[in-house]
């Protein structure tokens, strides 16, 4: 399978700390992917650098190929990635449907038009009405995204991730405090709707982990330790050490 | 299917017949004046909650838009009057619009860089800029007198020369009713959809495809090109332009309007634009102290309707379609004389404080106050004004708290019936 993203000896420092060291890593298509390493390792800063919050200090970081490196998160969105957050980012005045809609209309080719009217759009109704069964939100359609339940949020934060038909997906964490229901749930929806995608993932749920992942790469200091399929990562002593052990896994 | 398109349209026939039926209810030369002024203000604080409302960018320099496509509609209209070109009165607000936009794309290019208070910031910058050229570039602006021009030696327009103040009215009105049509229009498109995204969350709509500077500078285009037709309008209408109509005074004036109407609804700057200016013309017939009320009233509904009028008005039309309203009655009419009393008292300060310090030098201490021949440098009637505010700000402490219960039985039975 080709690479629909790799990293090549990706470097992120802030002054003189340095947070992503030399990182290099290949996500095939269609592969679910899980980033896992304890706290400070650098998960977040590399979500940053491969959706285009922050720029990367050296190193290339490629999307189907094509670098990616340094350009805008909108820029980046365009060629086909799309990220959720670790602290639910959405539009909280807008309605769920709103939340969704927005979200498809790039995508859809509606660009910044302003002489179409937005009810007049089959194609951004239908696929926000889609979505909202997807992600089981249909009930609360007209509900303020601000007013709904935190777990009705996290799953509008995938809805609205996975809006655009983005072909790599990025999830920054999205079981986090959520209980085993919602857990369960909430793999369930993640499973769905990556059908067929590229799925790259931050998770701290060892549980939701080796439940999904087809492989996982452990991040320590900034670097990857091991990259392999979830059994054998399971197996490996160096991540035992480092972050498994630590966890109580 | 008829029914639903007739449906959609009432509002706007309602609205065009409102307008067309206006001048046959209010017929005075006076209101004919001043139901024009707010047709051009009605345009002008719609186009600043484009910014505002829609987009949530606080502008402090909106007027250079009002202000520059006035300027450019009043050279404009003395070169077609001079060359005697054949391009009637109608469509000189157009070019003021393109000028607005043109001004519009010029600035924003700079302050839609970043939102919040960069924005604000750098819109209050380029405002103080612009308004202090007026005074540097005189043949363009006109010193301290301005521009004057004369709209009847245009080109008739079907044979009307736009002399009488109600053909005025008219050209303002139906302007108006456009303009009011296009950016409602402008809302319900995707543009106007993501211009609410990245007021709400500019950093999500990024990550969805969007760039949040170029949607701001989009917006601000719009903004800048209908303020520019409310400039072209008044030019039409006052037939004079001056560098007031630029600066800071104005910007702060729409600002007014379009927050005290309700920046967080669609009509909310209508209702600004309609209650201010009906203020302003009758306020300063009746006190040389307006400008303070004004201040005042924005300072009250800052602090106490941040949703505006509209926000209220929509607060109580909802009670009113569940039939709730009627459970609010007993504790307004409980709070009523405590407001009047308290507003009374704060008037009759104000105005006693303005004659005492401003008017009393030159004509003397007494003067008239509701009617009745009062003192302000004697002891009484501060006294009356104090207890009246005082008695005000007691009992509507004391009695607010029954409007809170009353409030929310009234909440709570609304969120009953829209859980069922």
């Amino acid at each position: 399978m080709s690479a629909a993203l790799s990293l090549v000896d990706l470097h992120k420092s802030f002054g003189l700390t340095q947070i992503i060291r030399g990182l290099s890593l290949e996500v095939a298509a269609g592969e679910r992917h899980a980033i896992i390493g304890p706290n400070g390792a650098g998960k977040s800063t590399l979500f940053h650098l491969i959706s285009g919050r922050l720029k990367p200090t050296s190193g290339e970081i490629r999307l189907n190929g094509e670098r990616i490196g340094g350009l805008r998160p909108y820029e980046i969105n365009r060629r086909g990635l799309a990220r959720s957050f670790q602290v639910t980012n959405i539009f909280p005045k807008l309605s769920v449907y709103e939340n969704l809609r927005c979200a498809a209309l790039w995508s859809l080719g509606h660009k910044y038009s302003f002489w179409t009217r937005i009810e007049g759009l089959r194609d951004a109704r239908a696929r926000a009405e889609s979505l909202m069964e997807r992600i089981g939100l249909t009930a609360r359609r007209d509900a303020p995204a601000g007013v709904l339940s935190y777990a009705e949020q996290r799953a509008l934060e995938i809805g609205v991730t996975i809006a655009g038909d983005a072909d790599v997906i990025m999830l920054d964490e999205p079981t986090a405090g959520m209980n085993n229901t919602e857990t369960e749930q909430a793999v369930a929806l993640i499973r769905k709707v990556t059908e067929g995608k590229t799925l790259v993932m931050v998770e701290h749920d060892m549980g939701v982990v080796f439940g999904l992942a087809d492989r996982i790469s452990v991040l320590v200091y900034g670097q990857i330790i091991a990259c392999d399929t979830p059994a054998r990562i399971r197996e490996n002593d160096a991540v035992r050490e480092a972050y498994l052990g630590q966890a109580g896994h | 299917m008829t029914s639903t398109i007739l449906r959609a349209l009432s509002p706007w026939l309602l609205l065009a017949l409102l307008f067309a039926l206006a001048p046959q209810a209010f017929p005075s030369a006076s209101a004919l004046t001043m139901m024009s002024v707010m047709g051009v203000m009605i345009i002008f604080a719609l186009s600043y909650n484009i910014l505002l409302g829609q987009t949530g960018l606080l502008s402090f320099g909106h007027a250079v838009y009002y202000g520059l496509g006035g300027f450019v509609t009043i050279h404009a209209m003395n070169a077609i009057i001079h060359a005697k070109l054949n391009l009637p009165a109608p469509f000189l607000p157009l070019i003021g619009g393109l000028a607005g936009l043109a001004f519009g794309a010029l600035f924003g290019l700079v302050s839609t860089k970043r939102a919040g208070i960069v924005f604000s910031m750098i819109s209050l910058g380029l405002g103080e800029l612009v308004s202090s050229s007026s005074f540097i570039l005189r043949s363009f602006f006109g010193g301290e007198e301005g521009i004057t021009t004369n709209r009847t030696k245009l080109a008739p327009f079907f044979g009307h020369k736009f002399g009488p103040q109600i053909e005025v009215y008219y050209l303002v009105a139906v302007w108006c009713f456009v303009c009011i049509v296009a950016m409602y229009a402008l809302t319900r498109t995707p543009f106007g959809r993501m211009c609410n995204a990245v007021r709400d969350n500019p950093e999500r709509a990024e990550f969805i495809g969007y760039s949040p500077r170029m949607l701001r500078f989009i917006s601000f285009c719009f903004a800048a090109f209908f303020a520019g037709v409310a400039g072209g309008l008044a030019v039409l209408n006052f037939e004079i332009m001056n560098a007031q109509q630029l600066g800071a005074q104005q910007s702060s004036l729409v600002l007014v309007m379009a927050y005290v109407g309700g920046a967080g609804f669609f009509f909310g700057p209508i209702i600004g634009a309609v209650i201010m200016t009906f203020l302003q013309i009758t306020l300063s017939d009746l006190t040389s102290a307006w400008q303070l009320y004004f201040g005042l009233l924005f300072i009250a509904v800052v602090l106490y309707a941040p949703g505006g009028v509209a926000g209220w008005l929509m607060l109580h039309a909802e009670a009113a379609r569940r039939g709730e309203l009627w459970r609010l009655a007993p504790a307004y009419a409980l709070i009523a004389p405590a407001f009047a009393a308290g507003l009374i008292g704060a008037v009759m300060i104000v105005e006693l404080a303005h004659h005492l310090f401003d008017q009393a030098l030159d004509e003397g201490s007494a003067m008239r106050l509701f009617g009745v021949d009062v003192d302000a440098a004697s002891m009484a009637p501060w006294l009356v004004a104090l207890l009246l505010l005082g008695a005000g700000i007691g009992l509507g402490r004391l009695l607010w708290p029954r409007v809170g219960d009353a409030w929310g039985v009234v909440a709570a039975r609304l969120n009953r019936a829209a859980a069922a």
